[in-house]
C-alpha cells in the first residue's frame, strides 16, 4: 500500500458561538444538541493515498464541502487533526500555510470563483503572480494551461463573456497552474447543464490520465462518483458512512443509507470482474478474462459460458483466481430470490 | 392589517392615554403642555464647552489649520488650472474648449455618443453663457474634495470591514451623520477654519464621506466567498487578497460610492455659499435673494447640467463591464481614443492661442436667455397668478395655519404618548422607547415649538407628495415604457442639488410658506414615485396571473396583490421621502420659515456651534426615529410576505 498524503484523525467541525466548549460537552453527552450550533463534520477518519482519487459523496448539508475546506484549512477544525504530508496543518503559521498552498495545493470551486475584473489569462496566472513569478514566465505557463483545457484563443476574454463550462475550464486551468500535488475539486460540475457536465467529466478523466495527482473530488451525484472514483467516501450528517471502492460499495453497502443509493444503480456497470475473484480451487480451464472488465462488458460471455468457474487474470496476464459464473450472473441479473 | 396582535393592546392603551391628555388640555398643568424650564438641559453650553476645550486647550486648532492649509494649496492649484487664478503653477487657465473636448471624449469612451454630447455640451453651455469662472470655482472644490473623501471613505470602509467592533462603533455615527442637515456641518467648520473656499471644501469632504464608507463596506461584504477561497488557495497573503481580489471584485459598489461622493459634493458645494464659498451656489443665492428669476434660471440650468453630467459619467464608469479587445497588434489601433483626444486637445489649445474666444468667453460676448425667460415668465405668471394666488390663500388659511396651530396646540406629553403608541404598534416596547427617547431629547433641548413647526411642514409635505405621487406612480407602472420614462425623470431629478428646487417655486409662489411646502413636496415626491413604480413593477408576474385567473378585476389586482406586495419597497421610498423633506425644510429656511432651520441659520451667522449642533441633532433625531419606524415596519411586512 502506498504512503498516505492526507490523514484525518477524528476531525470535527462545529459552527456556533463557542464550538470548542460545545465539542467538549458533546464528548461527555453525545446525545446533546443545542440551538445555535451546527455540527457539520463529525469524527471523520480518512486516509488519502498518494496518486489516488477519493470522491466524497453526500447530499447537500452532509458536510462534504466543509470537510474539504478542513483539509485545506480554509476553515479551522474544532477537534481532531489533519496531517498533510506528515505535517499537522493546524500547527502551520500563516506564511507556512500560504507556502503550502502555493506549492502543493490547487482547488476548483462549484461557482468557479473567478476574479471578474481579470481576463482569462490573468485569472489563470493569478496563483503564479502570488508566488511572485515574473510576467513572461507566468503568462507563458498560463497559456500552456489554457491550451491544455482547450481554451486557446480565449486568453483576453473576461469571465462573464464565457459559458459556465468554459468558466470552469478556466478554474481548472488556474488550479493546475502551480502543478499541485494535491488537487481539490469542490462540486466542480454541479453548476453545469447535464450535457456539459458529461463532457467535462470526460475532459477531467483525460486530464487525470495525463498527470499523477492526489485528487479529492466532492460531488452530490452518485453516478458521477461511481464514474470517476478510485474510492468513494459517502457522507451523511457530517459522518462518513462508508469509504471504499465503488465495487465494494455497490456489492456490500455498509449501511441502509448507502444501500438506498446503490439500490437504483445498475451494478453490472460498476462491478469489475476482479472484485468477485476467489482463490482457485481447481486448475484454470479455458480462456481467462481480464480483471479490469466490468460484468456488463462480459455479459454476453457470462450468459453463454458453459464453465462453472472462470479464471481471471490481472493486467500483467497472471492468473489471480477465478469467479463463479453464478456469482457474476447474480450481479448482472439481480439476486435469484 | 400590519399590526401584530400582541402589540395592539398596549398600543391602543397608549393611544387612549394620549387622546385623554389632549381632551383634558384645559386642566393640565403647564408643565405637561410644554417642557418646564427645569427640564430643559443646556446642551448647547455643554457642546460649546467641549469645543472650546478642543479648540483652545487641546490645540486641535493647529491640526485643522494645517490640514486646511494643504486643502487651500490644492484649491489654488486647481483654481489656477481651471480659471487662471494667479497661483502656482501659473499654467492656467486651461482653455474651455479643451475641457469641453475632454468631457466629450470621456463621455464617448464610457458610454457612447449621447453621453459624450451631454457632457461636452454642458461645458460648451457653461462657457457660452459666460458662467465659466463660477462653474470652475465650484468644480475646483469638487476636484479637490472628492479624492479626499474617496480615499478617506475607502480606508475607513476597509477598517470597518476588518474589525466588526469598529463597524459597530461606526454604524450609529454614520446613521447620525447621514441624517444631520447640511447646515449642522457648516457651523463647526466655520469655527475651526473660518469662511471661504477652503472651509467650503472641508465641509464638503466631511459631508460626502459617509456614503463612501457605506458602499465600500457593502462591496467588500458582497464579494463571493468562493472568490476569496480561490485567492487563499492560490496562496495570496492578506494584503494581496485585499488589493488584488477583494477591492477589484467590489469595483462596482466602490465606484457607485465614488458617484455618491461626487453628487454629495456638488450638493454641498452649492449650499456652502452660505459660508462664503464662491461659485455657482453663491451666484444663485444672490440672484434668488434679489428675485432675478431669468438669471437664476440660467445658473439653475448650469447646476442641473453639471449634476447630470457628473452623475452619468461616474455611473457609466461604475457600471462599465470589462470587454475583451480584438487582438490587434498596432499601438495606434488600441489607443485610438487616446490619440483622438490628444489631437482634439492640441486643436483646442491652438484655437485658444489664436482666438481668445476659445480660451475664455468674455462677459460681454456671453449669450444670455435671461431676458426672454423673464419676459416669458412674466406672461406665464400673469396668466396663472389668479390660480397661484387662490392656491396660496387656500393653503395658508385652510391647511397650513390650522395644521400648524394644531401641532403647536398639542401638549408635548400627548405627542410623546402618541409616538409611544405608534412605536409600540410597530415594534413593541423597544421601538416605543426609541421613539420616546428621540423626541424626549428634542423636548428637553428647549426647541419644542420650533421642532413642531418642522414636523408639521414635513408631515404636510409628505402627505401632499403621497397624494400626488402615488397615483402618478400607479398610473406610470401600468405600462413598461411609461414606467421607464418616469423612472428616468426621477433618477435625473434626484441628482439635482436640493437648492435647485427653490427656483421654480419662488418663481410661482414668491417668498413664503407655500413656496417652501411646494419645494418640499416636489423633492419628497421623487423617491415616493420612484420606489412605488419599482415596487409595483417587481411584483412576481405569476402572482398577478394567478389573481387574473381567479377573476380579479384590475382594481382588485391592484388593491389585493400589487400594492401589498409592493408595500415594503414603497416604504423605502417613504423613508427617503421623509429624510429629503427634513433636509429641504431646513434648507428652505432662508426664504422664511419659523422652524429649526431658521434658528440654524442664525446659529450659523453667529457661529454658535452649541446651538447649531443641538438643532442639527434635533433634526437628525426626527429622521432617525422615522427611519427606525419605517424600517421596522417594512421588515415586518417583508417577513410576513416571505420576501
Amino acid at each position: 500500500m502506498s504512503e498516505s498524503v492526507i490523514t484525518c484523525r477524528n476531525v470535527s467541525k462545529i459552527f456556533g458561538p463557542n464550538p470548542a466548549q460545545h465539542l467538549a460537552q458533546l464528548k461527555a453527552d453525545p446525545g446533546l444538541s443545542q440551538a445555535g450550533y451546527v455540527h457539520a463534520v463529525r469524527d471523520v477518519n480518512l486516509e488519502i493515498r498518494r496518486g489516488e482519487m477519493l470522491v466524497v459523496m453526500g447530499l447537500s448539508g452532509s458536510g462534504k464541502s466543509t470537510l474539504v475546506r478542513c483539509l485545506s484549512r480554509l476553515i479551522e477544525i474544532t477537534g481532531g487533526s489533519v496531517t498533510v504530508e506528515g505535517r499537522d496543518i493546524a500547527t502551520l503559521s500563516e506564511p507556512e500555510l500560504i507556502d503550502l498552498r502555493r506549492r502543493k495545493m490547487g482547488m476548483v470551486f462549484q461557482s468557479f470563483g473567478l476574479l471578474p475584473h481579470r481576463t482569462v489569462l490573468e485569472n489563470v496566472a493569478f496563483p503564479l503572480e502570488m508566488r511572485g513569478q515574473d510576467r513572461a514566465t507566468r503568462y507563458g505557463r498560463a497559456r500552456e494551461m489554457l491550451e491544455l483545457v482547450g481554451l486557446k484563443g480565449r486568453e483576453d476574454y473576461f469571465p462573464r463573456e464565457l459559458s459556465g463550462g468554459q468558466q470552469q475550464r478556466v478554474g481548472i486551468a488556474r488550479s493546475l497552474a502551480v502543478e499541485p500535488d494535491i488537487w481539490f475539486l469542490d462540486e466542480p460540475f454541479s453548476a453545469l447543464d447535464p450535457l456539459i457536465r458529461r463532457e467535462m467529466q470526460d475532459e477531467f478523466l483525460r486530464l487525470k490520465g495525463m498527470m499523477n495527482k492526489t485528487i479529492i473530488f466532492i460531488t452530490h451525484d452518485f453516478d458521477e462518483a461511481l464514474r470517476l472514483a478510485d474510492r468513494i467516501a459517502i457522507m451523511k450528517d457530517g459522518r462518513v458512512e462508508q469509504c471504499d471502492t465503488p465495487d465494494q460499495i455497490v456489492l456490500h453497502p455498509a449501511t441502509e443509507y448507502v444501500a438506498k443509493f446503490t439500490s437504483e444503480i445498475d451494478r453490472a456497470r460498476v462491478v469489475h470482474i476482479g472484485s468477485l475473484v476467489a482463490p482457485l480451487t481447481s486448475p484454470a480451464i479455458g480462456e481467462p478474462v481480464a480483471a479490469h472488465r466490468t460484468i456488463r462488458d462480459l455479459a454476453r460471455q457470462l450468459i453463454s459460458d458453459p464453465r462453472i468457474e472462470i479464471p481471471v487474470i490481472n493486467d500483467q496476464g497472471a492468473v489471480i483466481g477465478s469467479v463463479l459464473r453464478q456469482t457474476a450472473l447474480d450481479v448482472l441479473l439481480g439476486d435469484a430470490q | 392589517m400590519w399590526r401584530s396582535a400582541r402589540f395592539a393592546g398596549t398600543a391602543k392603551l397608549l393611544l387612549a392615554l394620549a387622546v385623554a391628555l389632549m381632551l383634558c388640555k384645559a386642566i393640565l398643568p403647564q408643565g405637561m403642555i410644554r417642557p418646564p424650564e427645569w427640564l430643559v438641559l443646556p446642551f448647547a453650553d455643554w457642546i460649546n464647552a467641549v469645543f472650546a476645550f478642543l479648540q483652545n486647550d487641546l490645540g486641535l486648532m493647529a491640526v485643522t489649520r494645517a490640514f486646511s492649509d494643504v486643502v487651500e494649496w490644492l484649491l489654488n492649484v486647481t483654481a489656477n488650472l481651471l480659471y487662471g487664478k494667479s497661483r502656482w503653477p501659473n499654467l492656467g487657465p486651461i482653455p474651455w474648449s479643451v475641457i469641453a473636448v475632454t468631457a466629450f471624449m470621456a463621455g464617448y469612451a464610457l458610454k457612447g455618443w449621447r453621453l459624450g454630447l451631454i457632457s461636452g455640451g454642458t461645458f460648451v453651455w457653461i462657457a457660452l453663457m459666460g458662467q465659466w469662472q463660477w462653474a470652475m470655482e465650484t468644480l475646483s472644490v469638487i476636484v479637490v474634495a472628492a479624492p479626499f473623501s474617496v480615499t478617506l471613505g475607502l480606508v475607513l470602509g476597509v477598517l470597518a470591514w476588518r474589525s466588526p467592533r469598529f463597524e459597530r462603533v461606526l454604524n450609529p455615527i454614520l446613521s447620525i451623520a447621514q441624517s444631520l442637515p447640511h447646515f449642522a456641518y457648516m457651523i463647526p467648520v466655520v469655527v475651526f477654519i473660518g469662511v471661504g473656499p477652503k472651509a467650503g471644501a472641508i465641509v464638503t469632504i466631511i459631508f460626502s464621506v459617509p456614503p463612501m464608507i457605506r458602499m465600500t463596506l457593502l462591496g467588500l461584504k458582497k464579494v463571493p466567498e468562493e472568490v476569496i477561497e480561490a485567492g487563499k488557495m492560490s496562496g495570496a497573503t492578506r494584503w494581496q487578497l485585499l488589493t488584488r481580489a477583494r477591492i477589484p471584485t467590489a469595483r462596482s459598489e466602490i465606484l457607485i460610492g465614488v458617484n455618491q461622493v461626487i453628487m454629495q459634493c456638488l450638493a454641498m458645494v452649492v449650499l456652502a455659499s452660505f459660508i462664503g464659498m464662491p461659485g455657482l451656489g453663491q451666484k444663485l443665492l444672490q440672484l434668488l435673494q434679489s428675485l432675478k428669476i431669468g438669471l437664476s434660471v440660467e445658473i439653475g440650468v448650469t447646476i442641473v447640467l453639471l449634476a447630470v453630467t457628473l452623475d452619468r459619467l461616474t455611473k457609466a464608469w461604475a457600471l462599465r463591464l470589462p470587454v475583451h479587445e480584438a487582438a490587434s497588434p498596432s499601438w495606434l489601433k488600441r489607443n485610438r481614443l487616446l490619440v483622438i483626444w490628444l489631437a482634439l486637445c492640441a486643436l483646442g489649445f491652438g484655437l485658444a492661442h489664436f482666438f481668445p474666444y476659445f480660451l475664455e468667453v468674455e462677459r460681454k460676448q456671453a449669450l444670455s436667455v435671461a431676458g426672454p425667460i423673464d419676459a416669458l415668465m412674466d406672461q406665464v405668471i400673469r396668466l396663472i397668478t389668479p390660480v397661484t394666488l387662490w392656491l396660496r390663500w387656500f393653503l395658508i388659511t385652510w391647511v397650513l395655519i390650522p395644521m400648524r396651530d394644531a401641532y403647536l396646540w398639542l401638549p408635548f406629553t400627548a405627542v410623546l404618548l402618541l409616538l409611544a403608541a405608534l412605536g409600540w404598534a410597530i415594534g413593541g416596547l423597544r421601538s416605543a422607547l426609541i421613539c420616546v427617547t428621540y423626541f424626549g431629547l428634542i423636548a428637553v433641548s428647549g426647541w419644542w415649538d420650533r421642532a413642531m413647526i418642522t414636523v408639521y411642514m414635513v408631515c404636510i409635505s409628505v402627505v401632499i407628495a403621497a397624494i400626488l405621487g402615488i397615483p402618478l406612480a400607479i398610473w406610470g407602472a401600468r405600462n413598461p415604457t411609461r414606467a421607464a420614462r418616469i423612472l428616468l425623470v426621477c433618477d435625473t431629478a434626484q441628482t439635482f442639488p436640493s437648492f435647485i428646487y427653490l427656483i421654480p417655486v419662488i418663481m410661482l409662489f414668491g417668498v413664503n410658506d407655500v413656496a417652501v411646502v411646494a419645494a418640499v413636496v416636489v423633492f419628497a415626491a421623487v423617491p415616493l414615485v420612484r420606489y412605488t413604480i419599482e415596487g409595483l413593477r417587481n411584483v412576481p408576474p405569476e402572482m398577478v396571473e394567478a389573481a387574473d385567473m381567479s377573476g380579479a378585476t384590475s382594481g382588485q389586482v391592484l388593491w389585493h396583490v400589487r400594492l401589498p406586495m409592493a408595500l415594503p419597497t414603497m416604504l423605502v421610498g417613504a423613508n427617503q421621502s421623509v429624510m429629503f423633506s427634513l433636509f429641504m425644510v431646513i434648507i428652505a429656511a432662508f426664504i422664511g420659515t419659523q422652524d429649526l432651520g431658521q434658528e440654524m441659520q442664525r446659529a450659523l451667522s453667529s457661529t454658535d456651534v452649541g446651538k447649531g449642533l443641538v438643532l442639527g441633532f434635533a433634526v437628525a433625531f426626527m429622521g432617525l426615529m422615522t427611519d427606525h419606524l419605517i424600517t421596522r415596519w417594512s421588515e415586518a411586512r417583508k417577513r410576513a410576505l416571505g420576501l
